[in-house]
């Protein structure tokens, strides 16, 4: 458990996963063919050279102390939040479309994680949904996700 | 008398409304990014990239370079009003710039920042284009041996990008070319790393992982707190800005060293802005008769680290423009946006796009005094920026990157991409991991595997191909010494550790 809570050895561990995998895919393509190197040999040895590098920082820090909380993860809540509602988002695009999707986002952000009021989340959204419609859409002709309803 | 032809074509091409304009809206947008912390050069250019494929390359081109020049004259102004670099390059700014602020000098301090990025800025646009042209003739011999060696020299520059662990560097440098490899194999058609999916087989669109990596991973960081800084008040009006004649003296050395410190740290790829910056600092304060008034606020500190870090610009557009080797994270934007025009930066780019390299170098001159006229009369009102509420910045922010995105490819496969890498710059941040090594491996990995295939072809496999020919040699022998070299310093203090022990 001690060793989980280690974000150096863990992020190692992920990384040597990272390094079997290209190993295991590598190896599945052409090493080398008539013509020279196949698409294989290059990720081989940079999928060697990840794994080894992965198990190089794993073997150094197994043995540190678990890095103490005060290094900042106490806002980490607040950034999952933010991705997870930026991942509500993204797959909202499909059916509501950017500017009702952009807006729902941008009020949730304002609202409820920085705590500000209904008027002022609501003035942001609206104001940056149709800021966005606007300036892109309508000036730059750049073509932004529509929903079903056909914007 | 050819070179002098060269630059006035360069003029006649920077001085045209239209791109005349472009250059404002760079050096000015620039100028912006750089007083707001949290958004630096790189996770814009790589936001506005997408907008600029309607534009022409050269317009373009003039426009980004506007952004990552001017981002380093405004880097200053958060430095000096909050103690917060608005990049980091503008780190060591704080020492002296601050305490300047805190004696009621924030107009000197200010003052003196433009006026030293002006001179240096100006030095290293000189410096480009001198040393650009006969590099890049020298360069023009290189076959497909010795652009592996390049690569693998641009690679070993990790060394110099790494930050506190080399191991994680050159991890996040792995990471970067296997997300290069991903997609159709361009020799033999074979799809690699894709999953199964369709959406794959053309690999990951660079946009995407520079959007998701550099801007979304700051923000994101940046979402953690929600309390803002306390801003120093800046004085009004041109002349409380304006430096007194001895602060300007005191200076001189300070004008010099931070232009010829920042031009050459420039040109040696992966060295970058921010070392530019200490280096200098350390000369002026080495070479001063008052050593132990630098961190208590004098001019000179301020002087020597803002000039490095704007001639740094200049420098690091030669190995980017004539051997095509990103020294940075954000020159390897840059790069990635030359090759998404269709252009490709190396030896020939002088040669065959003339009127794009001579206009660059003429409309960094521009943008230069643009620069120093935008920013002594108007800091005050540049300053009101850092009042932006982070509720109505950000979300801007994450707007402009879904739209960005979505409008490269129309695909929303891609904003979930964005979402993805964005989650993963964060991770790389908490976790101290440096991205520029990631974006170093993915910008330079497809053309380091071509290199290292067309080599081979051309040896039937033959290995000995990469260190037989003088060039490609000596390039492999310098970066095998690169990434040596921390192995040798860490000995060299072990050494000395223990032999202090033992005395």
């Amino acid at each position: 458990m001690r060793l989980l809570r280690n974000g150096e050895f863990l992020s190692g561990a992920v990384l040597a996963a990272l390094g079997v995998f290209i190993i295991i895919e590598a190896r599945q393509l052409e090493y080398l063919g008539p013509d020279g190197p196949g698409p294989g040999f290059f990720p081989l040895w940079y999928g060697i050279g990840l794994l080894g590098l992965s198990v190089l920082l794993m073997a150094i820090h197994a043995r540190q102390a678990p890095v103490p909380a005060s290094r900042g993860w106490a806002g980490t809540g607040r950034t999952f939040a933010t991705w997870a509602a930026l991942a509500a988002c993204v797959a909202l695009l499909k059916v509501l479309g950017f500017i009702v999707a952009f807006a729902l986002f941008a009020f949730f952000l304002v609202r409820f994680l920085y705590r500000e009021s209904f008027g002022k989340a609501f003035a942001v959204a609206a104001g940056g949904a149709v800021g966005f419609y606007l300036l892109f859409d309508v000036a730059l002709n750049v073509t932004l996700p529509a929903g079903v309803l056909g914007f | 008398m050819e070179g002098f032809g060269y630059v006035m074509q360069g003029f006649a091409v920077a001085l045209t409304p239209y791109n005349l304009l472009w250059c404002f809206i760079g050096v000015f947008l620039g100028t912006m990014i750089g007083i707001l912390p949290g958004l630096g050069p790189a996770a814009t250019i790589a936001m506005l990239l997408p907008l600029t494929f309607q534009m022409n390359p050269t317009s373009a081109v003039i426009m980004l370079a506007g952004i990552y020049y001017g981002s380093k004259y405004g880097g200053s102004t958060t430095s000096i009003l909050l103690n917060v670099p608005g990049e980091s390059a503008s780190v060591v700014t704080c020492f002296d710039g601050y305490q300047m602020a805190r004696q009621g000098r924030a107009g000197a301090a200010l003052g003196i920042s433009a006026i030293a990025s002006f001179i240096a800025g100006t030095f290293g646009v000189v410096g480009l284009m001198l040393v650009a042209p006969p590099l890049a003739k020298f360069a023009l011999s290189f076959s497909s041996p010795e652009y592996f060696a390049l690569m693998c020299l641009g690679l070993a520059m990790v060394v110099l990008l790494a930050g506190k662990s080399m191991i994680k560097a050159l991890l996040a440098m792995m990471v970067g070319l296997w997300i290069a490899g991903m997609g159709t194999d361009l020799f033999t058609s074979a799809s690699r790393f894709t999953f199964g999916s369709a959406d794959l087989l053309d690999g990951i669109d660079f946009v995407v992982v520079a959007i998701g990596v550099f801007a979304l991973g700051e923000v994101l960081s940046n979402m953690e707190k929600r309390e803002s800084a306390l801003v120093l008040p800046v004085p009004k009006g041109l002349r409380n800005l304006l430096p007194t004649l001895q602060d300007l003296k005191d200076c001189r050395f300070a004008f010099l060293n931070g232009s010829l410190v920042g031009f050459v740290i420039g040109v040696l790829p992966g060295a970058g802005s921010t070392i530019a910056s200490f280096i200098s600092y350390g000369i002026e304060k080495a070479v001063s008769k008052r050593p132990e008034k630098f961190g208590h606020g004098v001019p000179e500190g301020v002087a020597a680290p803002e000039g490095a870090n704007n001639a740094e610009t200049g420098g690091a557009m030669v190995p980017l423009l004539t051997l095509g080797i990103p020294g940075s994270g954000t020159t390897a934007i840059l790069l990635a946006a030359f090759i998404l025009w269709g252009l490709r930066p190396g030896p020939l780019m002088i040669q065959d796009n003339p009127t794009l390299f001579w206009g660059l170098v003429a409309s960094m001159y521009i943008g230069n005094v643009m620069l120093l006229v935008l920013n002594l009369p108007l800091i005050p009102l540049f300053a009101q920026i850092l009042r932006l509420p982070a509720y109505v910045l950000y979300p801007f922010i994450f707007g402009i990157s879904i739209v960005g995105v979505y409008s490269v490819s129309g695909s929303l496969f891609d904003v979930w991409m964005l979402a993805i890498f964005g989650l993963l710059g964060y991770a790389m941040l908490k976790l101290e991991f440096p991205s520029a090594p990631l974006i170093l491996g993915f910008v330079l990995g497809d053309s380091m595997e071509r290199a290292l295939r067309q080599s081979l072809m051309m040896s039937q496999g033959d290995l000995t191909i990469l260190v037989s020919r003088p060039m490609s040699a000596t390039m492999l022998f310098l970066a095998v010494l690169i990434l040596l070299a921390p192995l040798f310093r860490r000995a060299n203090a072990l050494r000395v550790k223990a032999l202090a022990e033992g005395s």
